[in-house]
């Protein structure tokens, strides 16, 4: 009997939790879904009183939302193209090919997580300004090219490949480039699809440096384009909650695809010493 | 014979090349940066640049808004941090009691605010605490609650900004306690139900010594993650009502990209740095054990 009251207890706080964390998005796709001025209605609507994609169309076509979803896209993707390429070939050779000072540079590295972004930025500005960069999509992409924590997640998992594997790759002629490619790469899939995860979804969100790069609004990305949007649409409630929607959706159907490998990654990127 | 460059080096050296040109160089340069008067004038031409010594260091200390940023910063890390480590655990030693069932559901719903993007999050929220049409207030007026102006009062703005924030991310803290409430032998809670100890007792002297160092960890990279409050304000409230919500960031942003004052913003940066190095050392000194991974939090 005690039992079940404990029980009934902690799925009565589990579900208020659960409840308390969905509410603001549900309401997010609710509102979005509302005739223009419902979601200002006197007491709150939580359902729509008729469905409408009125301010999604809107978003479309008036406001250009395709574009800034493309460029989020284009951004996204670029980076972890890239990044995952740099990182993984990095992290490969950190954890199995022998160099000089190889330990030392990577403690250097490792120390170096501890300053925070927002001190390169100001320096980083000037030199992609010097470089053309600067409100292109470039200079989202260059910074984000290479990163120390994919750089040490890749190599925690790299670590497990089995030296006689590639030792015996070596013996039969093969390059390094090739062992590289063939070899080591798919025995790292997980972290591959982890990482991958991490920085299209970091992209994705990232907000400050994109805000300072990019000023044309033509290339915004969605969450530029949504911050800027909110400033102007300020009583259009239903069709910034449709922007919400749209920026919101592609991590959320992401995270819910992939998600035993994106908590995977918080694991080896927390847990691992 | 020629001299053979190992292969190892053409691995390392691209990622190490971004990572000294568009890292390493601009944190040096920031330093250098921040002992010049670098403004309007020297964005239009370098030859207006002076370097000025330590004077952005103490311009900044006898700026009052300097200070209100700090304290503000330190409000919203001093608050939402140990909330949002309370709330994870708290959930986290529930999801983890043996008789839950649908723990995995439960899991995906508490993690999907951490993947949601800030910025439209923040816009969701802005509206939720709208003080005639918003959601919260039409929920505590059923309670009796009289109408809170949240994000127009600055009493009550950068709660509101906390109350987000805890909402947002709780999820991943949570995460990473499930898994270390998962590591502590099973063996340890048999053994002290035996000895007669009940649930409370056994939270405290075997669930909690025994997550110390998760502990440490989550505390330490929900602290870094939470000195560099950004978004949240920029969107909700613009470091307003009267400078409630300025955030260090937000100020750094502000001096060095609105007004191009990058000499003085290089030096606010630097506090950030100085106040996050300073944090890490100290936890790192409690924790003794091997690197931390600060770049984990998803943000």
């Amino acid at each position: 009997m005690k039992r079940a009251i404990r029980t009934a207890l902690v799925y009565a706080v589990l579900g208020g939790a659960a409840a308390v964390t969905l509410l603001p998005l549900l309401w997010m796709v609710s509102a979005s879904l509302m005739p223009t001025g419902e979601a200002t209605a006197l007491p709150p609507r939580l359902l729509p009183s008729a469905i409408t994609f009125e301010h999604y169309r809107a978003l479309f076509t008036r406001l250009s939302l395709a574009r800034y979803a493309a460029n989020s896209a284009l951004l996204a993707t670029a980076v972890t193209l890239i990044s995952l390429l740099l990182n993984s070939m990095a992290g490969y050779a950190f954890a199995k090919l022998r160099f000089r000072g190889r330990d030392r540079l990577f403690q250097v590295l490792l120390a170096a997580l501890v300053i925070p972004g927002q001190v390169a930025m100001l320096p980083l500005f000037l030199m992609l300004k010097e470089m053309g960069a600067i409100n292109t999509y470039w200079g989202v992409i260059i910074p984000g090219m290479a990163s120390v924590f994919g750089i040490f997640l890749m190599r925690q998992y790299a670590l497990s490949i089995p030296d006689s594997l590639l030792d015996a790759a070596r013996i039969d002629g093969a390059g390094e480039l090739r062992i590289y490619w063939s070899l080591v790469l798919p025995a790292c899939t997980p972290i591959l699809v982890t990482l991958a995860i991490f920085t299209f979804m970091g992209t994705w969100n990232d907000f400050l440096w994109p805000l300072i790069v990019l000023t044309d609004d033509r290339l915004y990305t969605l969450p530029v384009a949504v911050a800027n949007l909110a400033g102007e649409h300020v009583q259009d409630i239903e069709l910034m909650m449709a922007g919400a929607v749209l920026t919101v959706l592609p991590v959320v159907v992401l995270f819910m695809a992939l998600q035993r490998y994106y908590i995977a990654g918080i694991m080896s990127g927390s847990l691992k010493e | 014979m020629t001299a053979r460059i190992n292969p190892a080096f053409w691995f390392v050296a691209p990622a190490l090349s971004v990572i000294a040109v568009f890292f390493v160089v601009p944190v040096a340069a920031s330093v250098l940066l921040s002992l010049t008067d670098f403004d309007v004038y020297a964005v239009a031409s370098r030859t207006n640049l002076r370097f000025v010594g330590a004077d952005n260091y103490l311009r900044l200390v006898h700026e009052p808004l300097f200070w209100v940023a700090f304290r503000n910063t330190l409000y919203f890390v001093l608050v939402a941090g140990p909330l949002s480590v309370g709330v994870s655990l708290a959930v986290a030693v529930l999801l983890s009691a043996r008789l839950v069932r649908f723990q995995s559901v439960f899991r995906t719903i508490f993690f999907l605010p951490v993947v949601a993007t800030l910025v439209a999050i923040a816009v969701v929220w802005r509206y939720i605490y709208h003080p005639r049409f918003g959601l919260l207030n039409y929920g505590l007026s059923l309670v009796g609650v009289g109408p809170i102006d949240w994000l127009g009062d600055p009493r009550w703005a950068m709660p509101a900004i906390i109350l987000m924030a805890v909402w947002k991310n709780f999820g991943f803290n949570m995460v990473i306690f499930v898994a270390g409430l998962q590591s502590i032998p099973d063996r340890l809670y048999e053994a002290a139900s035996i000895d007669g100890a009940h649930s409370w007792a056994q939270f405290r002297s075997i669930t909690l010594p025994m997550l110390a160092p998760t502990f440490v960890f989550v505390a330490l990279i929900t602290m870094i993650g939470y000195f560099q409050l950004f978004a949240e304000p920029y969107v909700m409230t613009q470091g307003g009502p009267a400078h409630s919500t300025l955030s260090i960031v937000l100020l750094m942003y502000q001096e060095g990209f609105r007004w191009w004052n990058m000499g003085y913003a290089a030096a606010v940066a630097f506090v950030l740095f100085a106040v996050i190095l300073a944090l890490t050392l100290v936890t790192m000194r409690l924790r003794r054990r091997g690197p931390v991974a600060a770049g984990v939090v998803p943000r």
